[in-house]
Parts: structure tokens; sequence; C-alpha cells
């Protein structure tokens, strides 16, 4: 499936969902400060990648799908599986976040934070989608395969010489 | 008080535009790559920078390589759970932290006995 934008859902998400979502993520910010501040930017800086919006962020994804129309065993079978490919997706943006922080561990401070810092978004952009392109076109050869050997299997040999009805053996 | 107040706004801005940006993308697979998109790691850096220098978020941001590949675990086992298992949500995404806790940290012990 081809990555695209879909505005329709946009008015799906309540005002308090937003809420949600910029409380959990200015807690950590001020978290990984606080705990920068204690023990060190050593043991902070591991907290810049910590997915603690995560959780909340798939809660809400699998809210979303539960409310869609279907059988209540199959909305939440849905829920679960959306929730699920929601964590691919950040398994492969986690590995732009390797490469953001390499270029961002690098680049300073030869360069200034105007450079570094779209640098290092620009990386993880192309790293994450990069990977998930190719998970998505792994994904795709498996299925084909998949179509393609249970076709094979459905069409039997038929041999009109070997006699089918006993009687005639 | 007001530092903290300050990374609260600017990293609750930060991680609400890309969760909405996040909301348009589908497949849901692809709007998963905004889920560990770099917003926390940006607010963090432009303060620590601003206040503390470049050598100072120089550092976070090698720590933040370690917390990254713990994430990818995260993320892994997290889908193996929910996909092929089915668990709930909250209970999986919860307790799947634990994973990110032993690997950030784990990671960083490790770093620390090499580099002596």
């Amino acid at each position: 499936m081809k990555a695209h934008i879909d505005t329709s859902e946009l008015g799906q998400s309540r005002w308090y969902e937003h809420l949600v979502r910029f409380a959990f993520g200015g807690t950590v910010t001020a978290l990984a400060g606080v705990i920068a501040k204690r023990y060190g930017p050593e043991v902070g800086g591991l907290f810049l990648a910590f997915p603690a919006i995560f959780p909340a962020a798939a809660t809400l994804i699998a809210k979303h799908e539960e409310k869609k129309e279907g059988r209540e065993n199959t909305r939440a079978v849905r829920a679960t599986v959306a929730a699920g490919l929601d964590a691919i997706g950040a398994a492969f943006g986690a590995v732009g976040l390797v490469i953001f922080a390499i270029v961002v561990w690098q680049g300073l401070p030869s360069y200034s934070m105007g450079t570094v810092l779209p640098s290092a978004m620009l990386a993880w952009a192309v790293t994450s989608v990069l990977c998930w392109q190719l998970w998505e076109m792994l994904r795709a050869r498996a299925r084909d395969k998949r179509s393609h050997d249970s076709k094979s299997k459905q069409v039997a040999p038929v041999h009109i010489d070997q006699p089918t009805n006993r009687r005639m053996r | 008080m007001s530092d903290i107040l300050l990374r609260v706004v600017v990293g609750g801005l930060t991680v609400s535009a890309f969760a909405l940006f996040g909301d348009l993308l589908r497949p849901k697979s692809f709007a998963g790559l905004l889920s560990a998109a770099p917003s926390v790691a940006i607010a963090t850096l432009i303060l620590s920078l601003m206040k503390e220098g470049s050598q100072y978020a120089r550092i976070e941001a090698r720590s933040m390589i370690l917390g990254a590949v713990a994430f990818i675990c995260y993320g892994t086992v997290v889908s193996q759970f929910l996909i092929r298992r089915k668990y709930a949500v909250i209970p999986v995404t919860s307790v799947a932290m634990v994973v990110w806790l032993a690997g950030a940290f784990g990671l960083w012990f490790a770093m620390v006995r090499i580099a002596g």
C-alpha cells in the first residue's frame, strides 16, 4: 500500500486526546531535563528516545478503530492489529532516531544548531521512510509468493488415461 | 521552575505537532514512523544548546543513540505481542517499557565499561 495523506479522519480526535498528547510530550521533555540535571547528560540523553508517548498514541489508535463499524470481536482484533502496525512503524522510526542522534553527535560543535538539527531531521525522515519502504516491498513479495503457491495447489493435475472408478480398474 | 515550565510547553507543542501530522498519514504502519519522531529530542536539544552549550547537547545525543536502539527493541516486542498474540494495547505497551529500560541502561552500562 502506498503512503498517502488522508484528511477524512482529521476531526476524529477529541480535544482531550490532543491535551493528553501535549501533557505526555511536555512531561517527558521536562523529565529528560530534570534527569540530565540530576544525573548528567549521559543518563539524561537516554530519555531523548524514551517511548513515553507511544502507549497513549497506540491506545488512541485502538480506540478510533473500535468505533468503526463491524462486530465487537472483529473491531477489537482490528484495533489491536492497528496498534501493532503503529508499533512496527515506530520501530522503523527508531532506526531513524539512531541516525538523527549520530548526525547531532557528530555535527556539534563544528556546525551550528541551525544546520545540525534540520540535517538530523532530514536524516531521520529519509532513514525511517526507506526502512518502511523496504519492509513493504518484502511484505508484498511474501504476499505474492503465498498467493502464487495457493493458486498452483488449487489446480490439481488431471490424468485422462487413469480410471477414476474402481469398477473400471 | 520556569525552566521546567518552558520544557513542558516546548515539548508539548512539538509532540502535539508531530502527532497531528501522524493522524493524517496512511497506512497505519507509515503513520507509526511519527510515533518515533524526534519531537522530545528536538525540544530538549534546543533548550540544552541554548542553556548548557553544544558539548552538553553532544553528550545527550550520544546517549540518545543507545536509547533509540532500545526503542527499536521496544517497538518490535510490542508489535509482535499485539499482532500475533492479540493482547490488549495498554498492558502490552506499558509492560514493554521494561524492555526499553533494560535495553537502554544495559547498553549504557556496557558503554561505560568499554570506555573504562
